[in-house]
C-alpha cells in the first residue's frame, strides 16, 4: 500500500467516491430519523433519543471528517482540472453532449449544498447535538419537534430548503453512479441501470426531505398531530 | 560500357529450403557488438515500425524517423480489409505453396520466385506474432480466428479486424516500438523528414533530415540505413494514399545510386469512391473485402445508364434482368473476386463503353441487396459497418438502401527501390522494406498481401538479413557527422531548399501537383499506349520547368512551413512521374497493373511478352537532365510454369 | 443534394509555440456542400497563397478518418458538428449558408500549440510507451489459435482498440483528462488473455504517466465518449479504475 490516494488521479477520485457514498449513507440515516417527524412529536422524540446514544455521538466526528475530506478533495481536484485545461479557453465554448447537466456542474452544485449545510447546522444541529460536545444545554428531545416545526413554518426558510433539496438531487444523480464508476463497479451492461438507480435514490432522498419540509410548511402537522 | 550484371544473392537449394538454408548459413552479430551498431529506420508504417522494434529487441541501437506527429499515424493504418496467411485454418486446401503460387500468378509472373516463397513461408508467423501482441482479430463463436476471402484466391486465408485491419496491425507494431522506445533501444524522431541519404566510401552511413517544427536541417549517422517509406501513388495527386505519403526518400536513394525497379507497376484499386469535384483532395478506398458480399453491376441497357446519369432513374428501379453483373459474366470462376487489375480494367471498359453511372458516368454499382436479403442487415453491418458509415459520411447516401458507387483509383505501387534477396539496395548498407521496395508483388499485388509483406520484411526478414551485412561492420566506429560527406549532403539539401524558396513565382504547389496528377491519370493510368506515354514525357518536362520557375512557397524555410514540405515532395513526384512513363514506354507488353493497349488478347485481357520482358527493369540514375540507364534483372522461373492468367474457369 | 454556401471563418492563428495567438476572420464564397471541411480549408489556403500570405497550418493526413492526425475544434466541439467522425470526415453540408464558423486548436495543458491549429500530442505516445503493450519479442510466440478467445470478448477488445489517438477526448473534457484514451488501451489488453498477464503493472504505469504529464482528473462527464470519432464507451474507464485500484490495493 502506498500513497496512491494522494498522488494518483484515480486514487484521489477513489477518496472522492468513497466519501461521497458515505455521505449518501448518512443522508439515508438522516432521512429515516426525520421521517419520524411525520408520525408526531413522540415518534420523533424517540428518534432524537436514539441520536444521543454514545455510538452515534462517536460517529459525528467521522461524519464531519467525511464532509471535510469530500470538500477538500473536491477543491483540490477541481484546481488540478482547471490547470489541466490550459491557459486559453475555447472561444466557441463547450457544446459537447455530456452524460448529464449535473456532471458538468458538480462543484457549483456542491457549493450550493455546502452553503445550505451551514444554514442547516445553525438552525438545528448547533442547538441540539453540538451542545453535547461543548458541554452546553441541548434542546431536549421532547422540544426538538417544536424546533423543526417552527423553522419550517417560516415560508422563506421552508422554500429555501426545498430549493436546496433540488440542488442536492442534481448532485446525487451524477454523484451516485459516478462514484460507483470510479471505484470500478460498472460496465456497459450496468451503465444505464446504475444511472437509474442513482436517479431513484436521489429522488427518494430529496423527495423524502421535501415531503417533511412541506408537511410543516403547509401546516399539515397541526392538522394531524396537534388539534385540527 | 560493360553491361552491369545484378547479383540477387538467392540462396541455393530447392525453393522450400532456400530461406532455411539462408538463415542457417548467414553471419550474425553477437549481443555485445549489437549495442555498438547504429541503424537508421526511416518510416514507422508496418514495415518500418516492425523493423525498428525487432532490431531494437535484438539489441541494436535504432534511430527511427517519421514525418507525422506520432509513429502511430503512418498510412499503413488505413489498410482496411485484411492480411493473408497460409494457416489453412478453414481447411479449404490452403498451403504455403498455394499462397506462393497465387501471389506469383496474381503478380502476373513478374516477381522473384524465391522472395515470394519466403513471403508465403513467414506469413503464418506474422499472425502468431500479432495475436501475441494483443491484436483483436475477428473470431468465430468458438473462440478461434475467422477468415474471409479476397481477390485472386479460391481459399479463405484473410485474417481481419473489422474493416480496420491495417490499423490494428500497425498499432501492434507501434506498441512493440513503444516498448523499445521506453527501453531506450529505439530513439524516435517524429515530425522529421529525411531529405537525403549520406554515402561514405560507397556505403550508406546516415541521413540528412529536416526538423519539420523548427525547419532545422540535421545530420544523423548510422552503420546502416533502412527505408520503409511507402509508395509513390501520390504522383497522381488524387489517390487513396494519405496527403503526406511521398516518394522523396526513395528518389533521394535513387539519385545516390540505388536502382529504381519497375516504376510503371502501379495498382489501380477497383473499389474507391468516385471523384466528385475539382476541390477534391483525395480518394477514399472501400475495402476489397466488400467484394465478398457485394455484387458489381452496371445497367445492361445504355438508355438506363443515361437515365441514371441524368438523375431520372434510381438504381433500385432497374430490374434484375436489366443489370449486367459483368465480372460474374466475364469471369465465372472468380466472379466478383478477380484480382484488382482485372476488376479495375473491367470497370473502365464498361464506363468507356457508355454504361457508367453517377453524375459523371465514371462509376459502377457495388450492390449489397442480395447479401442483406441472404444474411440480414445485422450480419452485413457487423462485417462492414464502419465502411458503410464512412461511405455515408462522404457521399450522403445510405448504402444499405441504395447500391454504393465505386470507381478505380490509384492505390498501391508495386514498383520501388530495387532490392536483392536480403532486401539490400544496390548501395551497400542501404535497405528498403515494405511498399518502398519492389520485390514481392510483381506487376500486381493481391488484396491483403501488402500488410503481409510489410510485416514479413520488418519482423522476420530484415532483422536476419541485415546482420549478414552488419557482421562486417562491427569494427567500424561511429563516424562523426562533421565528415565531409555529411557537409556536402547537407549543403545540397540547403541549396535545394533555398532555390525553391527563391523562385517566388505565381503557382501554388498544389496547383502544379494537380496538373501533374491529371497527366499521370490520363496518360500513364489504367490504359497506356506509346502515344500517351510519349505525350506524358513531354508534359512532365513542361511541368518540371513550370515548377522550378514558377512555384510560390510563402513563409520561411527556417520555420514550420507546410508549403515548403509539399514543394520538396512535389519535386520528387515529378521525377517519379517521368520514371513511370519511361518505364511504361519501355515495357512493350501488358502485365498486371501495367496495361499497354497495344498488347491485349481478343477478349481484352493483358498480354505478356515473356520472351522480351521477363525481367525487372532497374533504372540507374545518371545525373540531372540525363536519361537513366536501364539494367535488367532476368526473372527465371525454376519451379513454376508461367501461364496466361486465367480467372474464367 | 449539392448546394453552394457562403461562410465566414474565425480561425486561430499563432506563429509558433511561444507567440501569442489571435483569431483572424476570413470570408469564403461558393463552397460546395459536398466539400469536406479540410478541403474547404485547402480552398482557403489556396486563396491565402494567391494573396501571398502564409496558409493556415493544420494537421491532417489520411483524410479517411483513421490516422487520427486531424484535430480541429469547430464551433464548440472537437471534430465539429457531426457525430462519430474525425474532422476530415466532416462535410460542409453540416453548415448553413451565411454561418460563422469558429476553428480552434485542441486546448489542453498537455497539448501545447505548435503553430496555428497544430498541437503537440506527444503526451499520448509517452503514455503508450509507459506500458501500452504486451511485452513479447518478435518470434517464439505460440500458434495464433492456441488460446481461444470468446467472440464477445474479442469484439469488446476490438471496440476499445479502435482508438485513433486523435486527442478529441482530452480536448472535449472540461477537466483536460485523458482517461478515455488510457482506458481504451488498458481495457483492450486486459480483456485479451495475451495482455491480461501484465494488466496491473500496465494500469499503474500508464496512469502514473498520464498524471505526470498534467492531464486532469476524470469526473465522468462523458463528453469524451460523445466526441470520440470511434465511439469508444466510457465503460472502459470503469474497467481501468477497477484494474488500477485492485492493483494498488494489492501493493
Amino acid at each position: 500500500m502506498n500513497l496512491f490516494i494522494i498522488n494518483s488521479s484515480i486514487g484521489r477520485k477513489l477518496i472522492m467516491s468513497v466519501s461521497g457514498l458515505f455521505l449518501i449513507v448518512f443522508l439515508l440515516v438522516h432521512l429515516t430519523i426525520n421521517s419520524l417527524l411525520l408520525f408526531g412529536p413522540e415518534a420523533f422524540q424517540a428518534g432524537c433519543e436514539f441520536m444521543e446514544l454514545p455510538i452515534i455521538l462517536i460517529m459525528v466526528p467521522v461524519l464531519a471528517a467525511g464532509f471535510v475530506v469530500h470538500i477538500l478533495y473536491a477543491l483540490w481536484l477541481s484546481y488540478q482540472n482547471m490547470k489541466a485545461r490550459g491557459d486559453v479557453a475555447y472561444a466557441s465554448g463547450k457544446n459537447s453532449e455530456t452524460t448529464s447537466w449535473a456532471s458538468k456542474n458538480m462543484l457549483v452544485l456542491g457549493a450550493i449544498v455546502l452553503g445550505f449545510i451551514g444554514l442547516h447546522l445553525a438552525h438545528f444541529w448547533a442547538k441540539m447535538q453540538l451542545q453535547h460536545f461543548i458541554g452546553g444545554t441541548p434542546v431536549e428531545a421532547k422540544d426538538a419537534y417544536e424546533l423543526v416545526a417552527m423553522q419550517f413554518r417560516n415560508p422563506v426558510i421552508g422554500v429555501l430548503y426545498i430549493l436546496w433539496y433540488g440542488a442536492l438531487w442534481f448532485h446525487l444523480t451524477h454523484g451516485f453512479w459516478s462514484a460507483l464508476h470510479t471505484v470500478g463497479l460498472n460496465n456497459s451492461v450496468w451503465f444505464n441501470r446504475l444511472k437509474w438507480i442513482g436517479i431513484v435514490l436521489a429522488t427518494i432522498i430529496c423527495l423524502g426531505f421535501t415531503v417533511i419540509t412541506a408537511f410543516f410548511l403547509l401546516g399539515f402537522d397541526k392538522c394531524l398531530h396537534v388539534a385540527c | 560500357m560493360a553491361k552491369i550484371t545484378i547479383d540477387v544473392k538467392i540462396p541455393q537449394g530447392p525453393l522450400a529450403e532456400k530461406w532455411s538454408n539462408y538463415k542457417a548459413h548467414q553471419k550474425l552479430v553477437n549481443p555485445a557488438n549489437k549495442r555498438r551498431l547504429d541503424i537508421i529506420v526511416v518510416g514507422t508504417g508496418l514495415a518500418g515500425a516492425s523493423a525498428a522494434a525487432s532490431l531494437g529487441e535484438l539489441g541494436f541501437n535504432v534511430l527511427n524517423f517519421c514525418i507525422q506527429d506520432s509513429p502511430r499515424r503512418a498510412h499503413s493504418i488505413a489498410a482496411q480489409g485484411g492480411i493473408n496467411a497460409a494457416k489453412n485454418y478453414p481447411n479449404d486446401g490452403d498451403s504455403v505453396y498455394r499462397l506462393f503460387y497465387d501471389t506469383l500468378k496474381g503478380g502476373d509472373y513478374r516477381a522473384r520466385e524465391a522472395n515470394v516463397y519466403r513471403l508465403a513461408e513467414v506469413s503464418n508467423s506474422i499472425i502468431d506474432q500479432c495475436v501475441a501482441q494483443g491484436v483483436p482479430f475477428a473470431r468465430e463463436y468458438g473462440g478461434l480466428l475467422d477468415n474471409r476471402s479476397f481477390g485472386g484466391a479460391q481459399v479463405s486465408r484473410t485474417f481481419y479486424a473489422k474493416g480496420q485491419t491495417g490499423q490494428q496491425l500497425l498499432l501492434g507494431a507501434y506498441s512493440a516500438l513503444s516498448r523499445q522506445i521506453k527501453k531506450g533501444s529505439v530513439k524516435i524522431y517524429s515530425r522529421y523528414e529525411m531529405l537525403d541519404v549520406v554515402i561514405i566510401e560507397g556505403r550508406a552511413r546516415g541521413i540528412i533530415a529536416r526538423n519539420l517544427i523548427t525547419g532545422k536541417i540535421e545530420r544523423f549517422f548510422a552503420h546502416a540505413v533502412v527505408l520503409g517509406t511507402g509508395g509513390y501513388g501520390n504522383a497522381f495527386f488524387l489517390s487513396t494514399n494519405a496527403m503526406g505519403s511521398n516518394c522523396s526518400a526513395a528518389i533521394q536513394a535513387y539519385k545516390k545510386g540505388a536502382y529504381f525497379a519497375n516504376p510503371c507497376y502501379a495498382q489501380i484499386h477497383p473499389t474507391c469512391i468516385p471523384v466528385h469535384g475539382e476541390f477534391q483532395s483525395k480518394l477514399t478506398l472501400m475495402s476489397e473485402s466488400l467484394r465478398n458480399d457485394g455484387r458489381i453491376w452496371v445497367p445492361k441497357k445504355k438508355e438506363d445508364a443515361e437515365a441514371i446519369r441524368a438523375g431520372k432513374l434510381k438504381p433500385t428501379q432497374i430490374a434484375e434482368e436489366d443489370r449486367d453483373y459483368y465480372l460474374e459474366r466475364r469471369y465465372p470462376a472468380f466472379g466478383n473476386l478477380v484480382p484488382r487489375d482485372v476488376a479495375s480494367r473491367a470497370a473502365k471498359e464498361r464506363c468507356d463503353a457508355g454504361f457508367g453511372v453517377g453524375a459523371t458516368g465514371l462509376a459502377v454499382y457495388l450492390d449489397f441487396s442480395s447479401s442483406i436479403e441472404r444474411l440480414g442487415q445485422s450480419v452485413v453491418e457487423e462485417r462492414y459497418g464502419n465502411l458503410f458509415q464512412m461511405y455515408e459520411k462522404i457521399v450522403d447516401e445510405n448504402p444499405y438502401e441504395t447500391p454504393m458507387m465505386i470507381y478505380p483509383a490509384i492505390h498501391y505501387t508495386m514498383g520501388g527501390i530495387w532490392v536483392d534477396y536480403e532486401l539490400q539496395t544496390s548501395i551497400p548498407g542501404l535497405y528498403a522494406i515494405g511498399e518502398a521496395n519492389f520485390s514481392d508483388h510483381g506487376a500486381n499485388r493481391l488484396g491483403a498481401s501488402a500488410l503481409m509483406q510489410g510485416l514479413a520484411d520488418g519482423y522476420f526478414v530484415l532483422p536476419y538479413t541485415i546482420q549478414n551485412y552488419l557482421s562486417d561492420q562491427i569494427r567500424v566506429p561511429r563516424i562523426s557527422t562533421d565528415a565531409a560527406e555529411f557537409d556536402a549532403a547537407e549543403k545540397a539539401v540547403q541549396d535545394k531548399i533555398e532555390k525553391i524558396m527563391a523562385i517566388k513565382g505565381k503557382r501554388s504547389v498544389d496547383s502544379i501537383h494537380k496538373e501533374l496528377g491529371l497527366v499521370m491519370w490520363d496518360f500513364v493510368g489504367m490504359g497506356r499506349t506509346k502515344e500517351t506515354l510519349e505525350k506524358a514525357l513531354i508534359r512532365i518536362k513542361e511541368i518540371r520547368k513550370e515548377f522550378w520557375s514558377n512555384v510560390f512557397v510563402p513563409g520561411q524555410s527556417t520555420d514550420l512551413n507546410v508549403e515548403l514540405e509539399k514543394a520538396l515532395r512535389l519535386a520528387d513526384f515529378i521525377e517519379i512521374g517521368e520514371l513511370m512513363a519511361m518505364d511504361a514506354l519501355n515495357r512493350e507488353e501488358s502485365c498486371g497493373g501495367h496495361f499497354r493497349e497495344e498488347y491485349q488478347t481478343e477478349e481484352g485481357e493483358a498480354l505478356r511478352q515473356d520472351d522480351k520482358f521477363s525481367y525487372a527493369a532497374c533504372w540507374k540514375y545518371s545525373g540531372e537532365g540525363k536519361e537513366p540507364e536501364l539494367i535488367t534483372e532476368p526473372l527465371e522461373y525454376e519451379f513454376v510454369q508461367r501461364q496466361q492468367r486465367n480467372y474464367k474457369s | 443534394m449539392e448546394k453552394l454556401i457562403n461562410i465566414k471563418l474565425r480561425v486561430w492563428r499563432q506563429k509558433d509555440a511561444k507567440s501569442k495567438g489571435a483569431f483572424e476572420t476570413y470570408k469564403l464564397d461558393n463552397i460546395s456542400t459536398d466539400t469536406s471541411f479540410l478541403e474547404m480549408l485547402d480552398i482557403l489556403n489556396e486563396q491565402l497563397i494567391s494573396e501571398r500570405k502564409e496558409p493556415i497550418a493544420f494537421d491532417h493526413d489520411c483524410r479517411e478518418g483513421i490516422c487520427g492526425m486531424c484535430s480541429l475544434y469547430i464551433n464548440g466541439r472537437p471534430h465539429g458538428p457531426d457525430d462519430d467522425v474525425t474532422t476530415c470526415q466532416l462535410h460542409m453540408r453540416k453548415f448553413k449558408d451565411g454561418e460563422t464558423i469558429t476553428v480552434e486548436p485542441w486546448r489542453s495543458r498537455a497539448f501545447p500549440v505548435i503553430k496555428d491549429l497544430m498541437v503537440n500530442r506527444n503526451a499520448y505516445d509517452q503514455i503508450i510507451q509507459a506500458g501500452g503493450y504486451v511485452s513479447v519479442n518478435t518470434g517464439g510466440v505460440p500458434d495464433a489459435n492456441a488460446i481461444p478467445i470468446g467472440k464477445p470478448i474479442a469484439d469488446e477488445a476490438m471496440d476499445a482498440a479502435s482508438c485513433i489517438g486523435c486527442g478529441a477526448c482530452a480536448a472535449a473534457c472540461k477537466n483536460g483528462s485523458a482517461m478515455l484514451f488510457v482506458a481504451a488501451k488498458v481495457s483492450q489488453l486486459a480483456l485479451l488473455p495475451q495482455g491480461k498477464v501484465e494488466t496491473a503493472a500496465r494500469a499503474k504505469a500508464m496512469v502514473a504517466k498520464m498524471d505526470e504529464l498534467g492531464f486532469g482528473n476524470c469526473t465522468n462527464t462523458g463528453a469524451c465518449e460523445a466526441e470520440c470519432p470511434k465511439n469508444i464507451s466510457i465503460s472502459h474507464i470503469a474497467r481501468l479504475n477497477r484494474e488500477f485500484l485492485v492493483a494498488k490495493l494489492k501493493d
